[in-house]
C-alpha cells in the first residue's frame, strides 16, 4: 500500500512557501496574479495501517500546533481545490535524507515499511499557458526532481534497475584518430586526441584492449580538474618556453620566501602554516562553478560540503573551524527576457547559492564568516561560486603515510549514482544542452552525515587509529584511492562498496562522486577498534581493500578483474599539454572628467551597486557564530550592519591569538589589465586583513582562478600575466601563497557564439593577530576623532564602480606599487598594536568617497573632511579623481585628537594626508579642492540607499 | 556540596556541545558529553550527573521538524529516566535545537492542562543569525537569578514560540515565561528585529513548573566571553560574557 500524507500550514497559519513562489513568479517575470498553496508531505510504502500512520503524522511528523495534515491513499483527488495540482518529488535514486530518517525511525517505532519519499504538492491558481513554464523555473529542478500534473498515477515507488555484471572492454588498438575522438566525446571522458592516442599506444603495448572502468579512471585523473594540465603544463608565451606556469610562478615564489611558519604548503589538501605552539592552521578554497549553473542550491551546496572535507583530510584531520564563500552572478534584475536558453536567471541562482551555502554550513555547525558578491554580466552563463574551510590541527599531524597492507577504509555516506563524470563535467564548456545530459553530475549534499563523519574522524585520528586520510572529492574512489596509493599500489574489491541502491556497475561505484565520503589507511590491527568507533557514532564503515607494494591499481568485482593499470601510467603517463598563449592587449585610456559641482548622486549610484550594497541579506542567514570564537563579525558597528574589512576567529579556546579572515576579487579590473588586476586583490585581500588588526609578516594567501578557454592564445595569455602578478607581489609582499585551485573553460556555447568569463582571481587571505583584544572595527567611534587617509591616489578609474554607475569605459587600472605597501601595512599594524586607532577601513570599490560613507553609516556619525591633504599625484588632483579612484595600498584611519601626534610618527615615512573629523550631526560632508561642498547626504539617506539593493 | 557534574548529551548533527562545555566549566561545573547512544543503551548513566544540557545545532538533520527525532528517542527510552532525573533536583538545559527537543519531547512547557505549544518557522520565514536583547524574570528557575538585561546570539530559522493566547497567559501567571525579547526600552516586544522570529508574548525561552527545565533560543554558550560581544570594539570589553551567568547560576544553586 503506498500512502500520501500531506501536510499544509494550518488555516490560521501564513502559507510562506506558496506566497513566495507567487513572488518569485512574478520576479522571473511570469505575470501572474498566481495564488499558490503548498503542502510538504510522505509518500509511504508498507504495510502499515492508516490507524498507525495517522498516529505517528499526528504525533512526529506533523507540527502538532502550525501545521494539518491528511492521510489519503497515493493517487486520491483532492476533494475541493481549485486551480492545478502539482506533485514535486525527487528522481529514483536520488539522495533524499530526510525520508530515510523518517524510514529509520518509524521502523524503529514497529512500523512495518518497505520505502519513504518526500513529496511536495502545489495547488496553483494563475493564468494556464504559465503554469507548466512556472513548475519548471521555479518548482521543479529538473536534474534531481521530476513532477506530475494531477493526482499521483501510481500506488508503487519505483525502485532503480538492478545490475547484472558483464566486463566491458572498448576496442581501441584498432581506432583511427576521428574514431578515438568520437569514444572520447560520447563517452563523457573529454580526452584530448595526444591523450586518447597515448592510451591507445600503451593498450597496444600491453597487447589487449582497456576496459571501461581502466579508460573512466585514466579520464578522471587526467581530467583538467584533477590534474590541472593547463596551469601544469608546457606554455609557449611569446617565444618564451614555461615549463610549468605554476610550479615557475606561484609555487616558487612561496619556496623562494622560505618562511619559517609554513608547514605543509600546496602538498596536501589544503595549505597548512603554523599558528601556535599547540595548533597549526590550514585552508583550503575550491569552486563549484558548472554544478551551481544547473543546480543552484544542491551545487553551492555540496561545494562548501566539499571544501569542508579538505582541512578533514589534511595531515591527519583537522577541525574546520569557519568557512567562506564569495558568488559572481550577473545582475539579479537581468531581464527575464533575454536570457539564453536553459540559462537560469541570476537572482534565482543567487537565492539557491546562499541557501546551499546557509544550509551545509550552518548544519555542520561551522560559522560562515567572510565573503564578497561579485555582479558582472558576464558571469551570465557561468556563475561562480567559491567555497573555503578552515581547519585546526595539532602540531606534528600535517604528515601522513600508507604503508603497504595498510586496509583501505571509506567511511561515510553510501555510493549511488550521483556525481557521476564531476571531474569530467566540470572541465568542459557548458552548453544548452548541458541541463539536460548532466543530471546525474549534480550531487547530492547531506550535512548531518559529514558531521557524523568529522565526529568520528577527530576521535580515530586522536586514538591513532588510520595512517593517511584522503576525502572524496572529483572522481570519488578513484582519485581517492588513486592518489592514496600513487607510490605504492592498490587493491580493491568493488563490491564491498556500501550502496544506496541497486543498480550500479562496477565502474560507476568506483567513479561516483557520491557525497561524505572519506578514505582512510587503517593499519590492519586498528581496523576493529576504527569499525566499532563508527558503529558508536552510526557511521558506516567498510574495508574496500588494501595497499600493496605492486605499483599497480588493480580492482575486482567479486573476484573478476575489471582494471589493471599501472601507477606510472595514471599519474606520470599523460602527455603534456603544449599551449600557445599572447600577451593580452592592456586597455587604458583618460577619461574625461565631467564638470561637476556636486558628487552627492555619484555616492548614492555607487551605494546601490550590487557589489558596494548592503549584503545583510546573505550573512544573517549564515550562523556565523558557532563555535563561539568570533571576535569581529562580518556586520559591525552600532547596529551590527556595517561592512567590515575582515571577520576574526580565535581558533583556541582560552587564548586570545587570532585568525583575520579576508579576501580580494576585482573582474572589472581583469577585463582591463589581469596584471594588474591580479595585484590589487592580493593587496585588497592583505590590506583588509591588516584593516583589522593583523600582522602583515603572518599572511598566508591563497589562489582561485577562474578563467575561460585557455585553449585561446589571449586567454591563456591573461591567465600567465596573473600568475606571474601573483609570484611578484608574493615576493614583493613576503605574503607566501599555500594553496589554490584553478577552474578553466567557464565558458557558454551559445549558437556558435562562446559567452567567456571575465577573468577573475580570487585571493582569500587568512592573516595572524597577536592579541585580539587589540582588534579595531570600521564604523566611526566618536565625534571630535581624526580621520587620516593613509596611501597614495593616483588617477585609477579604469574598471572602478565611478564609471560602472555613469556607464562608461575607459580609464587606467590601479596599479600597485611593489614597493609602497609593506612598509604602509607595517605602519598600520604598529599604529593598531600600540592603541591608537579607533577605527579602521579600506578603500576599495568607490574609493575615498565609498569608504567615508561606510564608516558612518556603520557609526552612525557624520564626517566633516577635505580633499585638500589627500597625498596624491599630480594627475590625480582633481575631485573627482580624489573620490572615486581605486587605487590600491590605501586606508582610513580615525585616532583621538590626543594621539595625533603618536600616530603621525608612526606615519612619518608613508604618504598620510588629514582628511577632517567625526561629527555627532550624521552627515558625511566633503570639501573639494576648491573648498566648497562637492558631496553631502545625511548618513540615514546614504545607509538607507546601501541597503535598498539586497533586502529581499 | 561538591563540583556538579554536567552532562551534554549530543546526538548526530549536535554541534554546539564543545563550546556549552566549555561554558560548563568556565561556570565551575565538571562537564562531560555524550553521545545520545550511550545513554540509550544505559539510561542509569544520568544517575550520575546533576545537570543535563541538550546543546544546539541540528540533530538528526532536524529532519521531520526541528528536534522532532531526538524527542521520539528520548521519550522511547529515557521517559521515565528523564521525570527521575527532575525528581531527585536534577536540572535540565535546553538551548536553541535542545529547547526544540524539551518541546517537542513534551517537558516544556511541561503542566498538564494547557494546550498545545511548539516552536515553529521563523515570521520572516528564514534562518536569522543576530543578537537580540533579553530580558530574565528571576526566583523561578535557579537558572536565572537577576533581572538585569543580557545580550546573546540567536541563530534559528524555526525559533518562533506559537501556542494560543488562553495558554501562553496561563504559562505567563504561572511564571514560567522566564526569557522575553525586548526592545530598547526593555518591554517585551512582538517586533522584528528586536524579536528575531515572532515568537508570541516575546518568549526566548521557558521553564516548567518546577523550574528545574529551562530551555532558550538564544546561545548562552556564545557569549561567555567578554570579546564575543559584537560592540566591544565601540565601548571596551567588560568583565564577562553575559551568557555565563546563566552556567553560574545553576552551578551555584546546586552548590547551595
Amino acid at each position: 500500500m503506498l500512502w500520501h500524507l500531506s501536510i499544509s500550514p494550518h488555516l490560521h497559519q501564513p502559507d510562506r512557501v506558496g506566497a513566495r513562489i507567487a513572488a518569485e513568479a512574478i520576479d522571473l517575470g511570469l505575470n501572474g496574479p498566481w495564488t499558490v498553496s503548498a503542502a510538504r508531505g510522505f509518500l509511504i510504502q508498507g504495510q502499515a495501517t492508516h490507524e498507525q500512520l495517522a498516529e505517528v503524522a499526528a504525533r512526529l511528523l506533523a507540527d502538532p500546533v502550525a501545521e494539518i495534515w491528511s492521510l489519503q491513499p497515493a493517487g486520491s483527488s483532492p476533494a475541493t481545490l481549485s486551480g492545478t495540482l502539482v506533485h514535486v518529488f525527487p528522481k529514483t535514486g536520488v539522495t533524499d535524507a530526510e525520508a530515510e530518517t523518517a524510514l529509520t525511525l518509524l521502523t524503529d517505532l514497529g512500523l512495518k515499511l518497505d520505502a519513504i519519499r518526500t513529496i511536495k504538492t502545489y495547488q496553483i491558481d494563475g493564468p494556464a499557458h504559465l503554469i507548466s513554464t512556472l513548475i519548471s523555473r521555479l518548482l521543479r529542478n529538473d536534474a534531481v526532481e521530476q513532477s506530475i500534473i494531477g493526482p499521483l498515477p501510481f500506488d508503487r515507488l519505483a525502485t532503480g534497475k538492478s545490475y547484472t555484471f558483464s566486463l566491458i572492454t572498448l576496442p581501441i588498438r584498432t581506432l583511427d584518430d576521428a574514431s578515438l575522438l568520437h569514444l572520447s566525446k560520447s563517452g563523457h571522458l573529454h580526452l584530448s586526441l595526444a591523450e586518447m592516442k597515448t592510451i591507445q599506444a600503451h593498450f597496444s603495448e600491453i597487447g589487449r584492449d582497456p576496459t571501461d572502468c581502466e579508460l573512466e579512471t585514466l579520464a578522471q585523473t587526467w581530467s583538467e580538474h584533477c590534474s590541472h594540465k593547463t596551469l601544469r603544463g608546457k606554455i609557449d608565451y611569446e617565444g618564451e618556453q614555461i615549463d610549468n606556469l605554476l610550479k615557475q610562478t606561484i609555487f616558487k615564489a612561496t619556496k623562494d620566501l622560505n618562511l619559517d611558519w609554513l608547514v605543509s604548503v600546496f602538498e596536501d589538501n589544503a595549505g597548512v602554516v603554523r599558528f601556535d605552539d599547540e595548533v597549526d592552521i590550514c585552508f583550503k578554497v575550491e569552486t563549484h562553478n558548472h554544478p551551481s549553473a544547473i543546480d543552484p542550491y544542491g551545487g553551492a551546496n555540496t561545494g562548501l560540503g566539499g571544501v569542508i572535507r579538505d582541512p578533514m583530510g589534511t595531515g591527519l584531520g583537522a577541525k574546520p573551524i569557519c568557512n567562506t564563500d564569495v558568488f559572481c552572478v550577473a545582475p539579479p534584475d537581468y531581464p527575464f527576457e533575454a536570457l539564453p536558453e536553459n540559462v537560469l536567471h541570476p537572482k534565482r541562482i543567487l537565492q539557491g547559492v546562499v541557501a546551499g551555502v546557509r544550509d551545509y554550513g550552518n548544519r555542520m555547525g561551522i560559522p560562515t564568516i567572510n565573503g564578497a558578491l561579485v555582479v558582472d554580466p558576464g558571469y551570465l552563463a557561468n556563475p561562480l561560486v567559491f567555497c573555503g574551510t578552515i581547519g585546526v590541527l595539532p602540531r606534528g599531524m600535517s604528515s601522513k603515510s600508507v604503508a603497504p597492507g595498510d586496509r583501505i577504509v571509506a567511511i561515510g555516506g553510501r555510493t549511488g549514482l550521483d556525481g557521476i563524470h564531476g571531474a569530467t563535467f566540470s572541465s568542459t564548456e557548458l552548453t544548452a544542452q548541458s541541463q539536460i545530459d548532466s543530471g546525474a553530475s549534480v550531487q547530492i549534499g547531506n550535512a548531518i552525515t559529514q558531521k557524523k563523519v568529522l565526529d568520528v574522524v577527530l576521535q580515530a585520528r586522536d586514538r591513532g587509529l588510520y595512517r593517511s586520510i584522503t576525502d572524496c572529492g572529483a572522481g570519488g574512489f578513484s582519485s581517492a584511492v588513486g592518489e592514496m596509493g600513487a607510490n605504492l599500489g592498490a587493491s580493491v574489491e568493488l563490491s564491498r562498496a556500501p550502496l544506496k541502491y541497486d543498480g550500479l556497475s562496477y565502474t560507476e561505484i568506483w567513479i561516483s562522486e557520491a557525497q561524505e565520503r572519506m578514505v582512510l589507511a587503517v593499519p590492519p590491527q586498528h581496523w576493529s577498534a576504527l569499525k566499532a568507533l563508527c558503529e558508536s557514532e552510526q557511521v558506516e564503515a567498510t574495508d574496500l581493500g588494501e595497499f600493496v607494494d605492486t605499483g599497480r591499481l588493480h580492482l575486482t568485482y567479486h573476484g573478476e578483474t575489471v582494471a589493471d593499470l599501472s601507477m606510472h601510467l595514471l599519474h606520470e603517463g599523460r602527455p603534456p599539454v603544449v599551449r600557445k598563449a599572447t600577451r593580452p592587449p592592456i586597455l587604458a585610456s583618460a577619461v574625461p572628467l565631467p564638470e561637476c559641482q556636486d558628487y552627492t548622486p555619484d555616492l548614492k549610484a555607487i551605494l546601490q551597486t550590487w557589489d558596494v550594497a548592503s549584503k545583510e541579506w546573505i550573512v544573517r542567514q549564515y550562523d556565523h557564530e558557532n563555535q563561539a570564537r568570533s571576535v569581529i563579525k562580518a556586520l559591525v558597528g552600532n547596529e551590527s550592519d556595517g561592512p567590515g574589512d575582515a571577520s576574526v576567529v580565535r581558533p583556541v579556546y582560552g587564548s586570545n591569538r587570532g585568525l583575520a579572515v579576508s579576501c580580494g576579487i576585482n573582474p572589472r579590473y581583469g577585463r582591463l589589465d589581469p596584471y594588474a588586476m591580479a595585484c590589487c586583490v592580493i593587496d585588497e585581500a592583505v590590506r583588509n586583513c591588516v584593516a583589522v588588526g593583523a600582522d602583515p609578516g603572518r599572511i598566508a594567501i591563497l589562489d582561485n582562478f577562474c578563467w575561460g578557454n585557455c585553449e585561446r592564445p589571449e586567454t591563456l595569455g591573461s591567465l600567465v600575466e596573473a600568475a606571474l602578478a601573483c609570484r611578484d607581489m608574493a615576493l614583493a609582499y613576503k605574503t607566501p601563497f599555500i594553496s589554490g585551485k584553478d577552474s578553466l573553460n567557464n565558458e557558454y556555447t551559445h549558437e556558435g557564439q562562446s559567452l567567456a568569463i571575465p577573468p577573475t582571481l580570487l585571493i582569500s587571505a587568512m592573516g595572524q593577530v597577536p592579541d585580539v583584544t587589540k582588534c579595531v572595527t570600521m564604523d566611526l567611534k566618536e565625534p571630535g576623532n581624526l580621520l587620516w587617509i593613509v596611501g597614495q591616489t593616483g588617477n585609477h578609474l579604469g574598471g572602478s564602480h565611478w564609471l560602472l554607475v555613469h556607464g562608461r569605459s575607459g580609464g587606467f587600472v590601479p596599479e600597485v606599487d611593489l614597493e609602497a605597501g609593506p612598509p604602509l601595512y607595517r605602519a598600520i599594524f604598529a599604529a593598531i598594536q600600540a592603541g591608537l586607532v579607533r577605527s579602521c577601513h579600506d578603500l576599495s570599490e568607490g574609493g575615498l568617497a565609498v569608504a567615508l560613507a561606510e564608516m558612518a553609516l556603520a557609526g552612525g556619525f557624520g564626517v566633516d573632511v577635505s580633499l585638500r591633504d589627500v597625498p596624491c599625484a599630480d594627475e590625480a588632483a582633481e575631485d573627482a579623481v580624489l573620490l572615486f579612484s581605486e587605487s590600491p595600498t590605501r586606508l582610513i584611519v580615525e585616532c583621538k585628537p590626543e594621539n595625533a601626534n603618536e600616530l603621525a610618527a608612526i606615519f612619518a615615512e608613508i604618504p598620510v594626508g588629514r582628511l577632517g573629523e567625526v561629527t555627532a550631526e550624521p552627515r558625511v560632508t566633503i570639501r573639494g579642492l576648491g573648498k566648497s561642498e562637492v558631496l553631502s547626504a545625511p548618513v540615514a539617506e546614504l545607509k538607507a540607499d546601501w541597503q535598498r539593493p539586497l533586502k529581499w | 556540596m561538591a563540583t556538579p557534574r554536567a552532562l551534554i548529551l549530543r546526538a548526530p548533527g549536535t554541534n554546539s556541545d564543545e563550546e556549552t562545555a566549555l561554558a560548563w566549566q568556565l561556570a565551575g561545573a565538571d562537564p562531560e558529553t555524550l553521545h545520545v547512544g550511550r545513554v540509550l543503551e544505559l539510561p542509569s548513566r544520568l544517575d550520575d550527573y546533576q545537570i543535563l544540557t541538550i546543546p544546539g545545532g541540528f540533530s538528526y538533520g532536524d529532519d521531520l521538524g526541528a528536534g522532532v527525532v531526538f524527542a521520539a528517542r528520548l521519550n522511547q527510552a529515557l521517559g521515565d529516566a528523564l521525570t527521575r532525573f527532575r525528581d531527585r533536583g536534577g536540572l535540565i538545559l535546553g538551548i536553541c535545537n535542545g529547547f526544540q527537543v524539551l518541546v517537542r519531547a513534551g517537558l516544556l512547557p511541561g503542566r498538564s492542562g494547557v494546550g498545545n505549544a511548539t516552536l515553529t518557522n521563523n515570521d520572516r520565514g528564514r534562518y536569522e543569525s543576530r543578537w537580540s536583547r533579553l530580558a530574565p524574570k528571576p526566583g523561578r528557575t535557579p537558572f536565572l537569578a537577576d533581572d538585569t538585561p543580557i545580550d546573546l546570539p540567536v541563530a534559528h530559522g524555526e525559533g518562533k514560540f506559537l501556542t494560543d493566547p488562553q495558554t501562553l497567559q496561563t504559562l505567563q501567571e504561572a511564571g514560567q515565561v522566564v526569557l522575553t525579547y525586548v526592545d530598547e526600552s526593555g518591554h517585551p516586544t512582538d517586533a522584528f528585529p528586536a524579536n528575531p522570529n515572532g515568537s508570541m508574548g516575546g518568549v526566548a525561552g521557558l521553564c516548567d513548573p518546577t523550574g528545574q527545565i529551562f530551555g532558550l533560543m538564544p546561545h548562552p554558550e556564545r557569549n561567555i566571553d567578554p570579546l564575543h560581544h559584537p560592540k566591544w570594539t565601540r565601548r571596551g570589553p567588560g568583565t564577562e560574557g553575559d551568557g555565563l551567568r546563566i552556567f553560574r547560576n545553576a552551578v551555584e544553586a546546586l552548590k547551595a
